[in-house]
């Protein structure tokens, strides 16, 4: 019985392995159809942002009642990991509770820790459900958020309710065995899961083991289900946030990136440069699909969780306008999962006739962007919406000709008198000669 | 008033300290204009050594990028270079923020480095300085002023309190909108959107900032950015409080007292 177990488990393990690598690969190859950008400077800085940001949770604390909920969660799923460690190896030898012995007095303690912070992870996860689906919170109810990603939080949260769930009840069984058989390590009445032991001890020896070997087989399933389930979800954040913060923008929020490709030209324009030898690289001005965009441009977007702190501080959205930071995230990220899928079935992918500026960003959208960098500032995790939002305005302006209309005039106008209005240039100094 | 040219200095053989960048709201907008003339009417009471470049200036190119049109931005810029390295500038002020951001982040990477500054910044500076006394206790004591930040200031360049500690210089009874600071919400003209309509939506962003501002109940909204003064001044005309609510930049309100 127990070597049946032991091989059931390598073969889960063993088989989450493989499929997650799998995810994991496709998903890096996605990120990859971007443009190659360079980003090792400053190292230091970008640590220390990875450490504040992502690993200290620093910016989520500007809404201190989601943070704190959200931080009960990710403090949960820290040192619970722990425990799932230990599932591991109890699983691959065929042990049980195989750290008690050598932490001796100390396992206890910490299994009520574990117990504490799944506590408070399941009454975090109940409070986000309120307040996604009793309170309705507006930001997880605007348009973008449609049936799927409205979903996607509902089904990890209440994922994490079972878990928990299943811990405690695991914890139950456990001690009501500890006084049966010898096989059980004692562990002392743990403080939550000794409240449900009542309920279970009328219950036969047998059934007992058999809810106490359901509940560990059911966490482990479904922490690596849930593992599995992560890499099509929005919930990619516990990992990516921390590359994300590392590779994020250190420059001041103001600054847009440079384009050499463009001083080149406009240096030989102006004489100040002879006009390049070989003809500069056949890449568009901008972007208009996401291979366009670099690649933590498309990492960011499989950073992003939609918890639409961003849209809820864009001044463009708060007056109605289609702009929705959060959706450009959301639709960076489909069109990369669409023409993912449309390479796994032999079809053009990139090329299907779709792009992301039209088919998923309309220009309605941007250019409604006042360029305030308050999604920037709000995000969490450090994503930049903006940038994309910048990629594609270039595109349009500098391929199509298709900036709007008054755009276009003071375009015209820059050209020919040097500021955006149509003023002659020689009129600029006559503020100073009267009065 | 005094406002000389870098090249009459130059042909004098002098140098100014600082060079004095308009901008074209202020060289060409008839209320930035004022403004304009308002922090000249400083630099000359703080003697300071200053030049602008008169017709010699151009658009930094900042609505030109954001609009998507990185050729026109770069043709801008790199004629400004030219015109500012021509002169051995060294030190800029500016009362605009998108200038302000334009000179100090963008043009190193085309090869103007400069010590760019905000007037807001400077403002602070002459006040610590000492430079600026504002006479007796100044008209605006225990009334109540607003601030609105600026993006460009504000989110892209993290100057917050310099605004503000100009204005307490003024004794002034300083409150704030429910969203300031990094949370401020932006007057809706940034991102080149001064110069087209918005799109269609339920409200304009500058009437939404506007009804925060006088729900502040201040008789003063202190604002720092040319575009934000316009912004502001039609979303207080949209609810027809402009004979009790005056838009005022923070370089108009340190003149009025000096």
């Amino acid at each position: 019985m127990a070597i049946l177990q032991q091989i059931l488990f390598i073969v889960t393990l063993g088989s989450t392995g493989f499929f997650i690598r799998k995810r994991v690969l496709r998903i890096r190859s996605n990120i990859l159809l971007g443009k190659k950008k360079e980003i090792k400077d400053r190292g230091a800085e970008r640590l220390k942002n990875m450490l504040l940001v992502a690993f200290g949770q620093k910016k989520m604390f500007k809404r201190i009642i989601p943070a704190t909920l959200h931080f009960f969660i990710y403090v949960g799923f820290l040192v619970i990991n722990l425990e799932v460690l230990e599932f591991v190896i109890d699983g691959l030898f065929g042990t049980h509770r195989i750290f008690a012995p050598y932490l001796g007095g100390l396992y206890p303690v910490l299994m009520n820790i574990f117990e504490f912070l799944a506590v408070g992870v399941l009454l975090a996860c109940v409070a986000f459900l309120i307040r996604r689906n009793i309170l309705k919170i507006s930001r997880f109810w605007s348009t973008e958020m449609t049936v799927w990603p409205r979903l996607d939080a509902n089904l990890i949260l209440i994922t994490e309710i079972v878990l928990m769930c299943a811990i405690l009840t695991m914890n139950a069984s456990d001690q009501l065995l500890q006084t049966r058989v010898d096989h059980y390590i004692p562990t002392g009445n743990l403080f939550f899961s000794s409240h449900l032991t009542s309920t279970l001890q009328h219950l036969s020896t047998s059934a007992l083991i058999l809810i106490e070997r359901f509940c560990w087989w059911f966490h482990i399933i479904g922490i690596l289900g849930f593992t599995i389930y992560i890499t099509y979800s929005k919930h990619l954040h516990i990992f990516l946030a921390f590359p994300n913060t590392y590779y994020a923008n250190l420059e001041a929020k103001g600054h847009i990136n440079n384009m050499p490709v463009v001083t080149n030209e406009v240096k030989s324009m102006l004489g100040l440069a002879p006009a390049p030898t070989t003809p500069a690289e056949p890449g568009r001005f901008g972007a208009k699909d996401i291979n366009d965009l670099s690649w933590n441009n498309l990492m960011a977007a499989y950073s992003c969780t939609e918890c639409g702190r961003c849209t809820s501080e864009c001044p463009a959205n708060l007056t109605g306008k289609k702009l929705s930071p959060r959706k450009i995230m959301m639709d960076t990220r489909d069109r990369m999962e669409d023409v993912r899928k449309s390479l796994e079935k032999g079809e053009p992918g990139l090329n299907d006739g779709k792009t992301l500026l039209n088919d998923y960003i309309t220009k309605e959208e941007i250019n409604a962007c006042t360029s305030c960098n308050a999604c920037v500032e709000a995000c969490p995790v450090m994503i930049n919406p903006l940038e994309i939002i910048l990629e594609l305005r270039r595109y349009v302006a500098m391929e199509e000709s298709g900036s709007p209309a008054q755009w276009n005039s003071m375009f015209q106008n820059i050209e020919t008198n040097f500021a955006p209005w149509k003023f002659p240039s020689s009129d600029r100094y006559n503020w100073a000669q009267k009065s | 008033m005094n406002v000389p040219t870098v090249a009459e200095l130059v042909a004098k053989g002098e140098k100014p300290e600082i060079l004095f960048w308009v901008g074209c709201a202020g060289s060409f907008d008839d209320r930035a204009k004022r403004v304009t003339q308002a922090f000249v009417k400083i630099l000359n009471a703080t003697e300071t050594k200053f030049a602008v470049l008169g017709t010699e200036e151009a658009c930094t190119g900042d609505p030109a990028r954001r609009a998507g049109n990185e050729f026109l931005f770069q043709m801008q810029a790199m004629n400004n270079i030219q015109v500012l390295n021509g002169y051995g500038i060294q030190k800029i002020v500016t009362a605009c923020p998108h200038c302000f951001n334009t000179l100090k982040n963008e043009y190193p990477d085309l090869g103007g480095n400069y010590e760019v500054i905000h007037h807001s910044t400077f403002l602070q500076q002459l006040i610590n300085a000492g430079k600026i006394k504002l006479t007796g206790g100044g008209s605006f004591k225990g009334k109540k002023i607003t601030y609105h930040d600026s993006c460009y200031l504000g989110r892209a360049n993290n100057i917050y309190e310099a605004p503000r500690e100009v204005l307490q210089a003024l004794d002034a009874d300083l409150v704030e909108m429910k969203r300031c600071r990094t949370t401020g919400l932006c007057c809706g003209a940034g991102g080149a959107q001064m110069f087209k309509e918005p799109e269609k939506g339920k409200q304009d962003i500058n009437i939404a900032r506007s009804e925060e501002a006088l729900a502040t109940g201040a008789t003063t909204i202190a604002v720092a950015c040319p575009f934000c003064m316009t912004m502001m001044t039609d979303g207080v005309k949209n609810k027809e409080k402009e004979s009790e609510v005056k838009v005022k930049d923070l370089a108009e309100l340190i003149a009025e007292s000096l």
